[in-house]
């Protein structure tokens, strides 16, 4: 028998499984082929089209459109991958509202882009439903490299270096491969466990072997590493979550959001998954987001996403923000975390109102309590069990256009390193890019 | 509400908005249906001669070519006249005419090409009550290859010779039903008018093959692994049917013969575009296969709105209004000219009218590299192909260049003065305009 939502403190088995399995389903459906094929002859094979230009791994989209509307999905999703080996997952979890669907020029003639991840989504499943792999390895180069970090970076640049006929090791910290696909994603962008099949697929290139267990810093060193390979390619992500700084924040109950999406990920039964009554998450980006969501989709009662900034200054989009209202989130803006109270556990937070002066938050001295028995850190992440070797730049490792940093053969991509947004889609151009760079030097 | 009652031939109808020969006019009780829809009229599918009748496949008879959404745009068949019997079909003519006196009821005929088989069947369709007969010279397939439908309608002496035997033996109107698979589609209007046709109706349906089953590598519809060339219809057709239309409202021969306009009519808009091009009523077939007899509704009302707000009172008011201006491309003013526009704040820059212009045309819209595009007024020939791509209907429209103003294609003054090819310098066959 299911607690309700309103049982007090932290509770597994909120709802009855069946609603859980419901509210965990597909975010975004899959297309069958007469809703594909009317909305792909909604695009306008635009010229120099904008969608494209706005795609950070540059897909030719009006391509893979054209493709889907003459009736061969396959070509299509090779179009794709050609650009973005994880091209399906990109099509779950890129925010296309503020990428290409937002240059859409439909967007602006009408309000309604065309919708280019869920047809980028129709292709790819389709060739992945076909157990296809559409690509082979060139003849061997017998040259060595290793990727730190099996994540959407590392898995791009895998593949393109072993496609290019190097024999590649990846590396990971984990038990797992997919990285943040796999393990920092909210649930309902990629079911059926996408990530992991995705990954299945990706290594069916071959010359890739998969070492897990294995943390740079603790089983791995950087000059082992360089001693042992050609080139090394580090996508370690980032490892450290921020604090809150405010008071209590030691007491139980208080988590690091992504640490819960981790587990709640890697979960067999959701709902034997405790949730608290009340739940307050505290940032702004798409992790606050994915916990809020989440939380609320388990059956807790009040969630609430506590900003510091403004609507306008949110990381997450505008998307995401009015998913999270739709699920019943409440959405709270400027304001900050002051202390957590609470006997040993929480209980309530108090949050102190906020105002913006010349760019920096500064608390109005005025404050609200909320009830809440867990309360989510999301308020970013930071780069940690970084080589000593490599320098930084903003927190991140350095690196040029083609992703090389500091070291000689150690190239690095994704969001451990410098430039680019931190999406799945900009780790996989990072890796895809820095593949062909590390293939140019070691052919050269 | 604007009057939409029609006289065709004498023969009145509450609309113009007649069912063609075909399957929705096939059986009684089809024909109940469309009359209660609010049709004006009906042509009763095709009989044959007294005897068995003929038999169709029992495969598919249909194939289709399709737009966004599976909208149909095209239709082919391959079925053939009717096949039940004909003292059927007249039994239930005489009922159906009997009921509706109000509505055009035509019987669509076709028999072997030999005075005998018209003279036996023409007293039978007299007898049922009907308004009028229209005689199949159009079918393209099956009974085709029997001498009958298109093979007459591809040899204007028979045209001529079937038409007087009919009036010889048929006192009430006659139409003749022309096939569009001729090179003049006047020839073959002006033996109708010349075997004393009351009228012509038009087209019928086109040579076609619609697919190809590229596994069975046959064409489509298929029946047991092979296909056959049908009879194309549908919107797909109507720009065909028009300028068959429009030549024969226009040939100086038969101006005045009375036409009945067939090809792709689906809305209001259609029947009175042909109509404007001298049609006096039309016919429909694929709109009513397409979404069932009630799209006549929308006709009915469309085309009372669009007379109201014109101010017509009567279709004779807009019947043949398009005729004079329907003239040989040798006619067109080479003095007009225009230049298109882009309008800025209607644009959503999807370059479509670059990528037009700039691979397959005169290089003559500008784009910036914050994707504004804009027309060279000193290379655009005013071809219209940008306005034709364009996805935003008005954003980009054709604007003429007044008289005294310089083209700057030319570095000409523009002219106010007709001046068409007859005359220009550049004919080698110019009569001097001096």
């Amino acid at each position: 028998m299911a607690s309700s939502h309103q049982a007090s403190g932290i509770q597994a088995g909120r709802l009855a499984a069946a609603d859980i399995a419901d509210n965990f389903g597909d975010l975004h459906p899959a297309y069958d082929a007469h809703e594909a094929a009317v909305a792909a002859d909604r695009c306008y094979f635009c010229y120099d089209a904008p969608c494209m230009t706005a795609c950070p791994t540059s897909i030719d989209i009006p391509q893979f459109i054209r493709e889907i509307q003459a009736g061969h999905p396959s070509s299509a999703a090779k179009t794709i991958l050609d650009q973005n080996i994880l091209g399906g997952m990109c099509a779950r979890v890129c925010p296309t509202e503020t990428l290409c669907e937002e240059a859409c020029v439909r967007e602006a003639a009408e309000g309604k882009p065309v919708e280019i991840g869920r047809l980028q989504r129709f292709a790819t499943d389709t060739l992945m439903e076909k157990d296809v792999h559409p690509y082979s390895r060139a003849a061997s180069t017998g040259k060595k490299v290793a990727v730190v970090g099996a994540g959407p970076a590392g898995l791009s640049a895998a593949h393109r270096l072993a496609m290019l006929g190097h024999d590649v090791v990846v590396y990971d910290a984990k038990s797992k491969a997919g990285g943040l696909n796999e393990f920092g994603i909210a649930a309902y962008k990629s079911t059926e466990n996408f990530a992991a099949r995705e990954v299945d697929w990706l290594l069916k290139i071959g010359g890739i072997t998969m070492d897990y267990g294995k943390k740079l810093g603790a089983e791995l060193s950087l000059d082992e590493l360089k001693a042992d390979f050609d080139a090394v390619f580090l996508s370690i992500g980032l490892a450290g979550v921020n604090s809150l700084r405010a008071a209590g924040e030691d007491k139980d109950g208080v988590r690091d959001a992504v640490d819960f999406i981790e587990e709640l990920r890697q979960a067999t039964d959701l709902s034997a998954l405790p949730v608290g009554r009340n739940v307050v998450v505290i940032g702004g980006g798409m992790t606050a987001v994915d916990a809020a969501v989440q939380s609320k989709l388990l059956g807790a009662e009040n969630v609430t996403i506590a900003y510091r900034r403004d609507r306008e200054a949110m990381g997450a989009s505008r998307f995401e923000q009015d998913l999270a209202a739709s699920k019943g989130v409440t959405l709270m803006f400027n304001v900050m975390p002051k202390a957590i109270h609470g006997n040993g556990a929480a209980a309530e937070i108090e949050l102190e109102y906020t105002q913006v002066e010349d760019g920096r938050v500064r608390g109005t001295g005025e404050t609200v309590r909320l009830a809440a028995e867990q309360v989510y850190k999301a308020i970013g992440q930071s780069l940690e069990g970084q080589p000593e070797a490599v320098e930084l730049e903003g927190g991140k490792i350095m690196v040029d256009a083609t992703g090389r940093t500091s070291v000689a053969n150690v190239w690095a991509g994704g969001d451990c390193a410098s430039g680019g947004e931190d999406l799945t889609v900009t780790a996989v151009a990072e890796g895809r890019d820095a593949a062909m760079d590390i293939h140019t030097s070691l052919m050269g | 509400m604007a009057d939409l009652t029609t006289e065709f031939l004498g023969i009145k109808s509450p609309n113009p908005f007649w069912l063609a020969s075909a399957p929705p006019t096939d059986k009684e009780y089809n024909v109940r249906r469309a009359f209660e829809a609010g049709w004006g009229g009906v042509v009763w599918k095709t009989l044959g001669s007294e005897g068995p009748p003929v038999v169709n496949v029992n495969g598919p008879r249909y194939g289709a070519i399709f737009g966004t959404d599976r909208r149909l745009l095209g239709l082919n068949n391959i079925e053939l006249i009717t096949d039940r019997s004909l003292e059927i079909n007249l039994e239930e003519i005489t009922r159906v005419k009997k009921d509706y006196p109000d509505r055009a009821v035509i019987v669509s005929i076709m028999v072997p090409c030999e005075e005998e088989a018209w003279k036996a069947i023409l007293p039978k369709v007299e007898a049922t009550g009907a308004d009028g007969i229209e005689l199949n010279f159009g079918c393209p397939h099956g009974m085709a290859e029997r001498g009958m439908g298109a093979a007459v309608g591809q040899v204007p002496e028979y045209i001529q010779m079937v038409t007087e035997w009919c009036k010889k033996y048929y006192s009430k109107p006659v139409i003749v039903k022309l096939t569009p698979n001729i090179t003049d589609v006047r020839f073959p209007a002006r033996a109708a008018k010349n075997g004393g046709g009351d009228a012509v109706s038009l087209i019928n349906t086109i040579n076609s093959i619609v697919s190809v089953d590229l596994d069975q590598m046959a064409p489509e519809p298929t029946v047991a692994g092979k296909g056959t060339h049908g009879g194309y219809c549908g919107p797909a057709v109507k720009p065909i049917a028009m300028n068959m239309v429009a030549e024969i409202a226009r040939c100086p021969e038969t101006h005045d013969l009375p036409i009945s306009a067939i090809g792709g009519v689906t809305t209001w808009k259609d029947a009175a575009e042909f109509m404007a091009l001298g049609a006096g009523n039309v016919q429909v077939c694929t709109a009513a296969m397409t979404y069932g007899f009630n799209v006549v509704k929308e006709m009915i009302s469309g085309l009372s709105n669009w007379m109201d707000e014109k101010g017509y009172t009567s279709t004779q008011d807009f019947i043949g209004m398009a005729v004079p201006n329907v003239t040989d491309w040798q006619y067109l003013d080479l003095n007009f000219i225009a230049k298109a526009k882009i309008n800025q704040d209607d644009c959503i820059s999807c370059g479509r009218c670059f990528a037009a212009c700039e691979d397959t045309s005169h290089q003559a819209i500008e784009m910036s590299a914050d994707r504004v595009f804009t027309v060279k007024d000193d290379e655009c020939v005013a071809c219209n192909l940008c306005v034709n791509v364009c996805p935003i209907e008005g954003c980009i429209t054709m604007e003429e260049v007044p008289a005294g103003q310089i083209d700057e294609r030319t570095g000409k003054v523009v002219s106010d003065e007709y001046a068409n090819w007859t005359t220009h310098p550049n004919n080698p066959s110019a009569t001097a305009a001096e």
